[in-house]
């Protein structure tokens, strides 16, 4: 009955410069899942990110949120994402607060109503008391957090973070993960791209693995971890395992 | 997204504008203060007074309008050009309207209105500073013409200088236009003088010059007369503001340049 947030189907993308960044990919991100897209640098995982969330220009193929189609209904498909994009892109003049009030603003959201949600989103990120100091101030991982706290200030359905731990130290890292974790367990659906291997294997349910603008694997975290060419099983063990997989999977030849 | 939603959206993005031109308000409004204020002694009182009179008004009164007409179209054009590829170029914080649900017209509305707001300030500005070298006299003929000649000025300088925001790739590439194209077509569009003090040939392609028409036309809200008739200049600038969403509006089609 219910759409599933992401459905991807038969996506390319050839960039300007002649770059076929993706090269027939279909994916679906089931409703209420914590999906990982895991790939080598370069595989395209931004640029499904990208055409998903309305920053970059698809070639061919079909993208649906939520039942939505991004070229028929793109306004109703974008009021249900929520992108914390790979890249810093706030304005590093502008206040933490100001940032999030105004991301709320595009989606249509009155100030009076944006401000205190935007005040608990930067205190639940724990940016409480760097709400009023000007972006370029903040630290990477607080900047990164910042831009969590805006990508939630609509409310979105669905939450699609790429990259959203790169350089952001061990501690932080893993409070980042509880939050998400929290996130999803109140329904909100995840999409993330990382290299952190370790922790995409315990928390994605699902895992697509991306190599040269294609998908090479696709399931349960499970399914993929049986794809593990190690004959003695070692049920207990989690962790690396995904690793070997992935290497397997996106090594040349 | 419904009406009231489009609004929000539209008011977020004007009222960040106007937080952001008001707050380093040290570039955005002074320089104009300033250098009309120079022009102002320098043409208005010292050469001024040697000058006499222009199509029978004294030198001042015919320099007033076209000085704040100077200073409308040149930052209503920087405005845009600069606000739009700034944060396409620099923060790319332009992705965070990209990603919302705001339609593509509604952006363009957002930043186009920005444009306008500074440039309608910036001449009450400048206007307000020439009544301190014209002793507080000011010849209105028609608050309505001046107006919509002003408004309408800032609409189509602030849509041009969006396109050029569009189109630059560069920082230089938003400081070509104003300094080769602009300024030369706002001097040459009869500020300081009157086309009927030009030779034929100069008249000639002073008439082909769209800026000469918009000059007049607001300086007949002044006086009450000008070079060109009142109809024809409004005829013209209705043209330019024409072209330019039809510009924009194919722009937006082929995503701005925003979009690879
Ligand atoms: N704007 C662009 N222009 C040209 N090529 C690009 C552009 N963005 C990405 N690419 C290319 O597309 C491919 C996929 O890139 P990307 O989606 O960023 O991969 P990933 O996020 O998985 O590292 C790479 O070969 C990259 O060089
Ligand atoms: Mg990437």
């Amino acid at each position: 009955m219910s759409s599933p947030a992401l459905k991807i189907t038969d996506l390319k993308k050839r960039y300007n410069n002649g770059t076929e960044a993706l090269k027939g990919v279909s994916l679906t991100v089931p409703a209420g899942d914590f999906f990982a897209l895991l790939g080598p640098n370069g595989a395209g995982k931004t640029t499904i990110i990208g055409i998903s969330t309305g920053l970059v220009n698809k070639t061919e193929g079909s993208v649906e949120v939520f039942g939505h189609d991004i070229d028929k209904e793109p306004e109703l498909a974008k009021a249900q994402i929520g992108l914390v994009g790979q890249e810093i892109n706030f304005n590093p003049f502008e206040k933490p607060i100001d940032i999030v009030i105004n991301q709320g603003g595009y989606y249509g959201i009155p100030r009076e109503e944006a401000i205190p949600r935007a005040e608990q989103l930067l205190k639940d990120l724990g940016l409480g008391e760097k709400m009023n100091v000007r972006g370029m101030e903040l630290s990477g991982g607080m900047k990164r957090r910042l831009m969590i706290a805006r990508a939630l200030i609509h409310k979105p359905r669905f939450l699609v973070l790429d990259e959203p731990t790169a350089g952001v130290d061990v501690e932080l890292r893993r409070g980042m993960w509880e939050y998400l974790k929290k996130l999803t367990s109140e329904g909100l659906t995840i999409l993330l791209t990382t290299h952190y291997l370790e922790e995409a294997e315990q928390l994605a349910k699902h895992v697509a693995i991306i190599n040269k603008g294609q998908i090479v694997a696709n399931g349960t975290m499970n399914e993929i971890l049986a794809l593990h060419k190690d004959s003695n099983e070692n049920n207990g063990f989690r962790g690396g395992k995904l690793e070997e997989v992935f290497i397997q999977l996106t090594s040349e030849n | 997204m419904n009406t009231h939603r489009l609004w929000i959206s539209f008011y977020t993005m004007l009222r960040k504008d106007v937080v952001r031109m008001f707050r380093i308000w040290v570039q955005t409004f002074l320089p104009s203060v300033i250098t009309s204020s120079l022009y102002f002694l320098v043409f208005g009182t010292v050469l001024g007074s040697r000058i006499g009179e222009m199509q029978g008004v004294d030198y001042m009164t015919f320099v007033v309008p076209g000085l704040v007409m100077l200073a409308i179209v040149t930052t209503s054009y920087a405005n845009t050009s600069f606000t739009f590829f700034s944060s396409k170029f620099f923060a790319r914080n332009i992705e965070e309207i990209l990603v919302s649900p705001t339609p593509p017209w509604l952006m363009i509305a957002g930043f186009v209105a920005g444009g306008v707001v500074r440039g309608v300030i910036t001449g009450a500005l400048v206007l307000l500073v020439s009544l301190f070298f014209t002793g507080l006299s000011l010849s209105i003929h028609s608050l309505f013409i001046i107006l919509g000649f002003a408004i309408l000025t800032c609409l189509v300088f602030a849509l041009a200088g969006l396109v050029n925001g569009i189109y630059a790739k560069t920082i230089d590439g938003i400081n070509i236009v104003p300094t080769f194209v602009l300024t030369p077509l706002v001097y040459l569009g009869g500020i300081f003088y009157s086309v009927e003090s030009l030779p034929s040939w100069w008249q000639a392609i002073t008439f082909s010059n769209p800026l000469f028409y918009l000059i007049n036309g607001f300086r007949y809200g002044f006086l009450g007369f000008s070079d060109v008739s009142l109809s024809l200049a409004l005829t013209i600038l209705m043209a330019m503001v024409a072209a330019l969403i039809a510009i924009n509006w194919y722009l937006i089609r082929t995503g701005l340049g925003l979009k690879q």
